[in-house]
């Protein structure tokens, strides 16, 4: 694979595409975690769905 | 499982915890092959090595505007059906969607400025992206602008149906105006014009986009409808009477 006098272009928009993707897959899987430690909190201080199921549950 | 149970929001998180791994593996697996296939193929006689930018530029630039219309659906589901995982969907969308349309927009650059000399022109194709990309950050200042999340689905839901105007404008801006932007190559009347040694790893990059896209929307998905949950604990428990 040879890129020529272009390659800085190329590889910047692949680098770039690469880190946004990066970026949204860790930020959805950090708020993931987020929520559920906030709603394991929240039932470890009596607060519960009218259901009784776990709010954390997610399968 | 119906789409019916599919309106609750616990039917819903478990088919998602089923599904997301295998979708995940699947997008992993598309784009790989597609990865390979791009950096395989031969350069353009005219573009030379930066027709390997537009495997990554087009796919974005599709879903740019497919996600539009997933939140354009979604927010017929808000104002018309009342679905309850309407609203869900969109507000899971909209990051997802102005990510696919900045990077749309800055590969564009990317390319423009070897092939056409300018890293931008006002043109048609490229302002009309632009003013959707906008549209994408408003939409999300407005979600984040409401604390009650039904009312901030049905302005949301106006405002995306007013924003799918858009769409067409962008789709038909290179051949309503004379553009810089080429005319379509791909999806036009008589079939695609490009040679197979480009269709194939565009389409294949496609194909893994549009699933990282489905990936990533359903996990988005799955957040919102935990945050809610917390909203709605943290309320009870505000409504308790002080032991």
């Amino acid at each position: 694979m040879e890129l020529g006098r272009y390659a800085n272009f190329i590889v910047t928009s692949y680098a770039l595409v690469a880190a946004v993707v990066l970026i949204l897959i860790v930020w959805i899987a950090i708020d993931y975690r987020r929520q559920k430690a906030r709603l394991r909190e929240l039932e470890a201080s009596g607060v519960t769905r009218r259901s009784g199921r776990s709010a954390a549950d997610t399968r | 499982m119906t789409l019916l149970d599919l309106a609750n929001p616990t039917k819903f998180l478990s088919l998602t915890a089923r599904v997301l791994p295998w979708l995940a593996g699947a997008t992993a697996i598309v784009l790989l092959i597609g990865l390979y296939q791009s950096a395989m193929a031969p350069d353009d006689y005219q573009q030379r090595a930066t027709v390997k930018i537009m495997f990554i530029h087009v796919p974005n630039a599709w879903l740019s505007m497919f996600v539009w219309g997933v939140m354009s659906l979604s927010a017929l589901g808000t104002l018309v059906w009342r679905h309850p995982l309407a609203d869900v969907a969109a507000k899971a969308a909209a990051p997802i969607g102005a990510a696919f349309t900045f990077l749309a927009l800055v590969t564009g650059s990317l390319w423009g400025k070897p092939m056409w000399g300018t890293y931008w022109e006002w043109d048609a194709r490229l302002t009309s992206v632009l003013i959707l990309f906008l549209m994408y950050l408003g939409l999300i200042a407005l979600w984040r602008a409401v604390d009650d999340p039904s009312r901030a689905a049905r302005a949301a839901a106006i405002l995306t149906l007013v924003g799918a105007l858009n769409l067409p404008i962008i789709k038909f801006s290179v051949d309503w105006w004379n553009t810089l932007h080429q005319p379509a190559s791909v999806m036009r009347m008589g079939g695609p014009s490009l040679d197979k040694a480009f269709l194939i790893p565009l389409l294949v990059m496609a194909v893994g986009f549009s699933l990282l896209f489905v990936t990533l929307h359903l996990a988005a998905m799955r957040n919102e409808i935990l945050r809610r949950r917390v909203r709605a604990l943290q309320m009870m428990q505000a409504s308790k009477p002080a032991a």
